[in-house]
């Protein structure tokens, strides 16, 4: 029972970052622009928001500035795609490149400055991302722990993740928003300012992105930073994305599932199952094939693609 | 309508008829002044000058790419003038946006529907509008309301994808009339209606222009242009050619001045001697990929030298009865006989070795039958290249073919070598079409073969169809204007849902019967002898 509850603490919080990536990528993803630079606005946001940590030793501002990081490389993409109409598949896999690129370079050339030779971030700022803890719920038993323990950073995602939900489906905006995705003609020709609608959601979902990188850079490795510290996430949370149908609410689910996977093999022990560890390593990835391949196999039901996904809108286009 | 007029930024009849009486009868709704348009070197729109009061219906009659749709998409916002003024209700005004022409009362109900085929009907209606989102409730209850001012029919709650095109039209019309449009602009609404349908459509447009809106209608067809106008203006290469009132006018004139010289618009009919049957279809059944029947249980044969018309509104099964006789669908029962042979479980070169020929026009034009990015060469090559031995391919005959179809068909194109989709619609056409004759199948089914042409390519389409039939070529010719399908076919064959509701004789038979037909009722003759037997 109580490595139970450990292991959904775990997977909780190792699904974070998925559910942030996920949730922004389904933001821009509505707006019919496919950014495969997931992996990258999370890496630029991993990167700017710890060494904004680092220095100014102050949580907020952290993953304010990784949210804006997120926001910036959102806004590259933006340009390229929506201004200037270049393949968005392209675009976002350089994204991708030149996010992880520019992190760890940024990464490495701040480490080297250090006489110490590794970048930990202050006491000051680990503590602020520490579990909570609320007098009277967190000590609950099994409801405390499993509810009211995560770092505000998994309270942030769901927020964030509701309001997405609610912004989708129950505002003009969010009506907009989908009448982009689906039919860039229709919006034009009802009023919609598609251009605008387009750049203000890719940027949004780019700086949700980004937190979910920060994320991955202050508490996944303790405080310490390492290069490459995203690690592939931001590629699960394209496949998510369709996981969760477009919509923000089964994100929530689905990156916590992954998150599951991705913590297994520490509850697992070799006596049980004598897998090799790098099994376990494969296993989200594995799954992502699997849901792509079901997913695409699948028929019944409403699935909520936007039809013109992929599609780069030129209105005057004959 | 209650209360929501007063939101409106613009004039209602009421008032436009005060200002009216104030300043004579000059006031017009919209009014243009020496428009121009050039998209690079071709001048789409020159120096067009176009005008429409309130509680009038004009009709803009125009070949293809004679302007129609570039004017009119400057009014709507989406393109911008070179030059010229733009008057509505008498102020000059610029209009740079969708948002623009909305604001300023001009609705426009475009070719192909602008709509979110995943959306209701409501949400559709109401993007785009300002302000907070009301209750589902609320905004349903306005909907109702305007659509029984004009007598409109419609579920507000219903998804666009699971409507029919008529009913899509009508969202059209309800989303421009909901953002208090006065203005309206068609552009040729009723090339996928039924004459039914058509009729509904216009008494709607008399209602609305009873309200005191002004209408401007884009259509090919004369008829229809006679039936509902005020006034016409004839657009030609760009230019706007003469406006004139449709009560003095007839389909002769009309056509004279859209093309600018005397055009006959017989369409003649050769009756050939011993027709005898060559492809007969027995029993016929096809599925569509989610297990529904697209064409259900049908039965019918094609003769030698005669036209075969088929009605039926769009998705009524034509589509799939041309891929289930080509040999591209499998077909889940019945029997297609040729010659006695059965082409079912046949591989497509074998049905065209046979001497089966297709050419599907689809809605895009290009989606099958040619490869929009090769030149005609390369098009001529795909239906012949497997017959050359070895495995080189030897482009001479080819070529020599496309060079032929450009004299006798007179396609306008650069080159052999163009890529056709650069060509314009007609000639795309023409293009497939010729090559489909020049296999010199003994079986030809066309559909669609003039969708979207103007008054002079269709019937060099026609012309071709009827050089086929004197062939002793058993056509079958998929067509949506039924004027044109009583005129050149021997039999008509209509579809509805899959289903045949009768086969009559194209001379003996009207357009309203067809129409009937179209919507699933049995010929009435048929009824008659049921009763009596």
């Amino acid at each position: 029972m109580e490595i139970l509850i450990k292991f959904l603490v775990a997977a909780v919080g190792a699904g974070t970052p998925l559910l942030f990536g996920t949730v922004g990528e389904i933001l821009t993803e509505k707006t019919g622009h496919l950014n495969l630079g997931v992996e990258g606005m999370m890496s630029i946001g991993a990167c700017v928001g710890f060494m904004v940590g680092y220095y100014t030793d102050n949580f907020a501002l952290a993953i304010l500035a990784s949210a804006a990081a997120g926001a910036f490389s959102a806004l590259i993409y933006a340009v390229l795609t929506v201004t200037f109409m270049a393949n968005q598949n392209v675009t976002g896999l350089t994204l991708t490149i030149f996010g992880i690129g520019f992190a760890n370079f940024i990464g490495i050339f701040i480490l080297n400055k250090t006489p110490e030779g590794t970048l930990k971030l202050p006491e000051n700022i680990t503590a602020a991302m520490r579990g909570i803890s609320i007098s009277g719920l967190s000590e609950l038993p099994v409801v405390g722990e499993l509810l009211f323990s995560y770092s505000p950073f998994v309270y942030i995602g769901i927020i964030i993740a509701c309001i997405s939900a609610w912004y989708l489906n129950h505002t003009k905006a969010g009506l907009n928003l989908k009448a982009v995705g689906e039919n860039p003609g229709a919006a034009d020709a009802a009023g919609i300012k598609v251009t605008s609608v387009k750049y203000r959601n890719i940027i949004l979902g780019g700086a949700i992105c980004g937190i979910g990188g920060v994320y991955c850079s202050m508490i996944i490795n303790g405080g310490v930073w390492i290069s490459n510290n995203v690690g592939g996430l931001g590629w699960i949370a394209v496949a998510l994305v369709i996981f969760a149908n477009w919509q923000p609410a089964y994100a929530i689910l689905g990156s916590f599932v992954f998150g599951a996977l991705r913590v297994l093999k520490y509850y697992i022990p070799q006596s049980v199952l004598p897998f090799p560890i790098a099994f376990y390593d494969m296993l989200p990835f594995l799954i992502t094939a699997l849901v792509l391949v079901i997913s695409s196999m699948r028929k019944s039901g409403r699935i909520n693609l936007p039809a013109a996904l992929g599609l780069n809108y030129f209105r005057e286009e004959r | 309508m209650g209360g929501h007029e007063y939101d409106r930024p613009f004039l209602y009849f009421e008032r436009a008829g005060n200002i009216m009486a104030e300043q004579g009868k000059n006031l017009y709704a919209i009014e243009c002044k020496k428009i121009t348009k050039t998209f690079g070197q071709v001048v789409a729109n020159d120096e067009i000058d176009l005008n429409v009061r309130y509680g009038e219906i004009l009709a803009l009659l125009g070949e293809n790419g004679s302007g129609k749709t570039t004017l009119m998409n400057m009014l709507s916002g989406i393109y911008h003038p070179d030059s010229g003024q733009i008057f509505i209700g008498g102020k000059e005004v610029k209009i740079n946006s969708p948002v623009d022409a909305m604001n300023l009362g001009i609705g426009m109900i475009h070719q192909h529907f602008k709509l979110v085929e995943a959306f209701p009907a409501m949400d559709n209606i109401i993007l785009g509008t300002q302000g907070k989102k009301e209750k589902n409730k609320v905004t349903s209850e306005k909907i109702k309301a305007i659509s029984q001012t004009y007598g409109l029919e419609i579920e507000p709650e219903k998804y666009v994808c699971e409507m029919s095109v008529s009913e899509k039209q009508t969202v059209e019309i309800l989303k421009v009339l909901y953002k208090g449009a006065e203005i309206l602009i068609l552009d040729e609404p009723t090339a996928v209606l039924t004459p039914q349908e058509t009729e509904r459509l216009f008494q709607i447009l008399r209602k609305m222009k009873e309200k005191g809106c002004a209408i401007i209608i884009i259509t090919h067809k004369l008829q229809e242009v006679l039936a509902i106008s005020d006034r016409v203006t004839i657009l030609r290469k760009g230019k706007s050619i003469d406006t004139v009132e449709t009560s003095s006018c007839d389909a002769q004139k009309l056509t004279e001045l859209m093309v600018g010289r005397p055009v006959s618009l017989e369409i003649e009919r050769p009756i050939m001697e011993n027709r005898e049957t060559i492809l007969k279809v027995v029993d016929l059944t096809v599925n569509k990929s989610d297990g529904s029947k697209a064409i259900d249980d049908i039965s019918f044969d094609i003769r030698k030298g005669e036209i075969l018309g088929v009605a039926g509104v769009a998705g009524s099964g034509q589509k799939e009865l041309c891929e289930a006789i080509a040999g591209l669908l499998p077909a889940s029962k019945g029997a297609v006989l040729f010659n006695k042979e059965n082409l079912l479980g046949k591989t497509p070169s074998e049905i065209i070795e046979k001497g089966v020929s297709m050419s599907f026009v689809p809605e895009d034009r290009l989606g099958m039958g040619l490869v929009a990015s090769m030149g005609m060469t390369d098009n001529m090559l795909l239906k012949s290249y497997q017959k050359g031995k070895g495995p080189f391919i030897s482009r001479k005959p080819a070529r020599e073919l496309a060079d032929s179809l450009i004299k006798k068909l007179g396609i306008v194109t650069p080159g052999t070598e163009t890529p056709v989709r650069l060509l314009s619609g007609g000639n795309v056409q023409k293009v497939l079409l010729g090559r489909e004759i020049e296999s010199s199948p003994s079986v030809l089914i066309t559909a669609y073969p003039v969708r979207g042409l103007d008054i002079n390519s269709s019937y060099t389409v026609y012309d071709l169809l009827n050089e086929q039939k004197k062939k002793n070529v058993a056509v079958m010719y998929i067509g949506e204007d039924l004027d044109v399908l009583l005129e050149l076919s021997d039999r008509i064959m209509v579809l509805c849902h899959g289903k045949i509701t009768g086969i009559v004789d194209a001379a003996k038979t009207t357009k309203e019967e067809i129409g009937m037909m179209m919507t699933g009722e049995n010929r009435s003759e048929d009824k008659e002898k049921e009763a009596q037997a």
